[in-house]
């Protein structure tokens, strides 16, 4: 199960090389979106979209508020 | 939607996956910087002022009235040990009696805004309602900063 991290667990990691992912529907990834996340909308995330992952490194995804 | 992509990723494999669950909303009211089409609207974040004074629950206004009186502003702003935001000393107390702790004389809970909120309809409330200051605060309760009408209308305007 993913472990859930707040705010300053989010830079540390973010600063160490993980990787930013936002699962919103794209044009809200074109809206705003966190610095230097990259767009995998939850609806079209499967191995072929996951490829662009580096799959050493860790992954923090994020939404609009978890829900 | 972020745990079920979390969990996806892990059935597609991937051991290190962590979920910021408070998201998006939570990392624009602290004023952080964003991407994208929407990232150029002006944001009370844009305005803000990190330096306010500032004072403890126990600490005897009399030496933060000093504070205040060298510093911009006609307040200062009661926080607990964690930045957490109690209170606010208006001029007229500060002025009283210099022995009064902080926490007795506060006027506590006062209005405070997000960091995400569009510098507009911030800027429009305040004129509205003869407002001069709005006192920012992260979810979580910290104190951020306050913005000022003024910064807001210069940013708005474009006009020093």
């Amino acid at each position: 199960m993913a472990i859930r991290i707040d705010l300053a667990q989010l830079q540390k990691l973010v600063a160490g090389g993980g990787q930013l992912v936002e699962v919103l529907p794209a044009a809200e990834y074109a809206d705003e979106h966190l610095p230097g996340a990259i767009s995998l909308p939850l609806k079209q995330l499967d191995a072929s979209t996951a490829a662009r992952l580096d799959p050493a490194r860790p992954v923090i995804v994020y939404c609009w508020d978890g829900l | 939607m972020s745990p079920r992509a979390a969990c996806r990723l892990e059935l597609l494999g991937f051991v290190q996956v962590y979920d910021y669950v408070a998201g998006k909303a939570d990392w624009l009211a602290h004023g952080l910087s964003t991407e994208g089409e929407q990232a150029q609207v002006p944001r009370v974040k844009d305005v803000l002022r990190r330096e306010v004074v500032t004072a403890l629950p126990g600490e005897p206004v009399g030496g933060v009235a000093g504070r205040v009186a060298r510093s911009p502003y006609g307040f200062a702003l009661v926080v607990a040990d964690d930045g957490t935001l109690l209170g606010r000393l208006r001029k007229a107390v500060l002025d009283a009696d210099p022995s009064a702790p902080a926490d007795q004389v506060m006027e506590a809970g006062p209005s405070t805004v997000r960091a995400d909120r569009p510098l507009a309809e911030l800027a429009e409330r305040l004129r509205r309602r003869g407002l001069h200051t709005a006192i920012v605060t992260a979810p979580d309760g910290k104190l951020l900063g306050v913005v000022q009408r003024a910064d807001m209308e210069a940013r708005l305007t474009g006009r020093p």
